[in-house]
């Protein structure tokens, strides 16, 4: 049971249940929706940028609470990062949640190592990063779906 | 049903027993497996029948002259007469081994459908089926311009029988129904509907597999024209499928795939094909998969079919109550007559998170939207948990679960 209140410890729950940075934008300049076909959550990420930065990014969408908790986590985690930091995190995070080496040098995670218990849980890691493909495609302003297959 | 008196009759403990994969243990405790709708665990019998016939008897079948393909041809035909007459089908030649229930009914859809379905003709399926019998169907739609029409259900997951049959015309050229719903484990009433689809002229096509492994089924007597069903849902392996077609109908098919083993004489010029079987089965078949279906549905006739179907609407009575009594939690299908197929949402848990709570318990369920997308639209969920029972189920797992899904509500207070 001890994998179980890591996967869903504190943070994750609270973050799945009052999700920041979950709202459509006006404005925005880039906007993709994520979609996994298998289970189908669905969430769509929108940015604006100021130059290389990322000056703010939200989402909605419907999926689990793994998912929800991750997309949020990761609009705290990349607002005012630039577009190569939050690649580099998204390198770290993905690492974590599929129990791989952190990658070198390994970004500064912070609360996203909150999601670490999903390594345990194979299956989740999907969930987990649904948000992260969707966040890389509304960066690369591909207004369209993406998937995490 | 007499649920008591079904329970009773029924060694379940022997039952288990004969299942190798209740000796292991997931995540440090013993495997109560409640996804037997997904795929049904396979018994010693199906699994050491696969193992003999890979260790002394691999060959290809229908070509060589010598003993193992012989013997090879011998094993296989005589799975096809064991199928046969498990569906009761009138003779051999009328059950095709496909892939599974997709490929058999993809074969149908193109097979039979591209000949048949013209532009501006009416192909009716249900807001239940799953994506296997429902996009084929879709999919023809779209290449004949036919029109493609899904009768609705009842409340309670039952289907609503005025407007099915108002659905109904001349143009109706094909009914595909399930035979039982994945999801919500309705029974469909498949001899009432082919009544019906026969009387305007239209072909009854029955997706079997979530029926055949609850209750015996008799393709006569449900007066479908095609009917088809999972190796690896009925306690054998994945990769073969039955098709049942009445003879006069696969007669007048074309291939579906062609090549090697389907054929009756090729030249430079033309190819004429086999008859059926045959002709519907191009290549190498899955042999060993087909071998130890015949196994697994021996082993499952050799059980007391009325046994087995009493005891699971027990375990679905018990586990119907006492998921109940959890705060928050909502069962989707409550049709009368329905199997042991329980699905369930739970207040303010995704069923994703319900199966992972419980899959930490060494609980498996399904959770998701089953290949059921229509339906799950329908019902308005994103998805929903199911448990399904089988042959090996007890008392004990209903208990299990109702323990994990009380974990579920601590996690996710």
């Amino acid at each position: 049971m001890a994998d179980l209140g890591e996967l869903y410890q504190a943070l994750i729950l609270d973050h799945s249940k009052s999700p920041r940075n979950c709202r459509a934008m006006e404005g925005s300049d880039g906007r993709a929706e994520g979609y996994n076909p298998l289970c189908g959550d669905q969430i769509t990420v929108w940015v604006r940028r100021e130059g290389d930065r990322i000056a703010d990014v939200s989402f909605q969408g419907e999926g689990c609470a793994i998912s929800k908790a991750s997309a949020s986590l990761m609009t705290a985690a990349v607002k005012g990062k630039t577009v190569e930091e939050a690649e580099r995190l998204f390198a770290g995070f993905h690492a974590l949640v599929t129990g791989a080496p952190a990658p070198a040098p390994a970004p500064e995670l912070g609360k996203l190592a909150a999601l670490g218990g999903v390594a345990e849980f194979p299956i989740r890691v999907k969930c987990a990063s649904l948000s992260w493909h969707a966040l890389r495609a509304a960066l690369r302003q591909q207004d369209g779906a993406v998937s995490s297959e | 049903m007499a649920g008591v008196a079904g329970a009773l009759s029924l060694d379940v403990a022997a039952i288990r027993a004969a299942f190798p994969v209740f000796g292991r243990r997931i995540r440090g405790r013993p495997l109560v497996y409640l996804d037997t709708a997904a795929s049904a665990q396979m018994p010693a019998a199906a699994i050491e029948a696969m193992v003999r016939h890979q260790s002394e008897g691999h060959a290809n079948v229908h070509r060589g002259v010598h003993t193992l393909s012989y013997e090879a041809t011998e094993a296989y035909d005589a799975v096809r007469e064991r199928a046969r007459r498990f569906l009761n089908a009138a003779s051999a030649d009328e059950v095709i081994f496909a892939h599974g229930t997709t490929s058999a009914v993809n074969l149908v859809a193109r097979s039979w459908g591209d000949a048949h379905v013209k532009r501006g003709d009416e192909i009716v399926v249900t807001l239940l089926e799953h994506h296997s019998n429902f996009v084929p169907w879709q999919m023809l739609a779209e290449r004949t311009g036919a029109r493609l029409k899904v009768a609705p259900l009842l409340s309670d997951g039952s289907l609503d029988r005025e407007a099915f049959e108002r659905l109904l015309s001349d143009r109706t050229r094909v009914v595909a129904v399930a035979h039982v719903s994945n999801v919500l484990g309705t029974v469909l009433p498949v001899r009432w509907i082919a009544d019906l689809a026969h009387a305007r002229g239209a072909v009854v096509v029955v997706d079997g597999a979530q029926s055949a492994p609850h209750f015996p089924v008799d393709v006569q007597e449900l007066g479908c024209d095609f009917f088809v069903c999972s190796g690896h849902k009925l306690y054998g392996p994945t990769g073969v499928g039955l098709l049942y077609g009445r003879l006069p109908l696969l007669q007048a098919m074309a291939p579906y795939e062609t090549g090697g083993g389907m054929i009756e004489r090729v030249t430079v010029e033309r190819t004429t094909f086999a008859p059926p079987p045959g002709r519907f089965e191009a290549g190498t078949p899955p042999i060993l998969s087909v071998v130890g279906l015949g196994a697994a549905i021996e082993w499952l006739a050799g059980l007391d079919r009325e046994a087995i179907a009493a005891h699971e609407q027990a375990l679905l009575a018990r586990a119907t109550e006492r998921i109940s009594e959890v705060p928050g939690v909502r069962i989707l299908g409550t049709a009368p007559g329905k199997v042991s197929v329980l699905s369930f949402v739970m207040d303010g848990v995704h069923p994703h998170d319900i199966g992972t709570v419980l899959d930490a318990e060494g609980i498996a369920i399904r959770a998701g939207h089953h290949c059921a997308q229509p339906l799950m639209q329908q019902l308005g969920v994103p998805g929903t948990a199911r448990a399904s029972f089988g042959v090996y189920n007890d008392l004990d797992d209903v208990d299990a679960l109702v323990g994990g899904l009380r974990r579920v509500r601590e996690v996710f207070a």
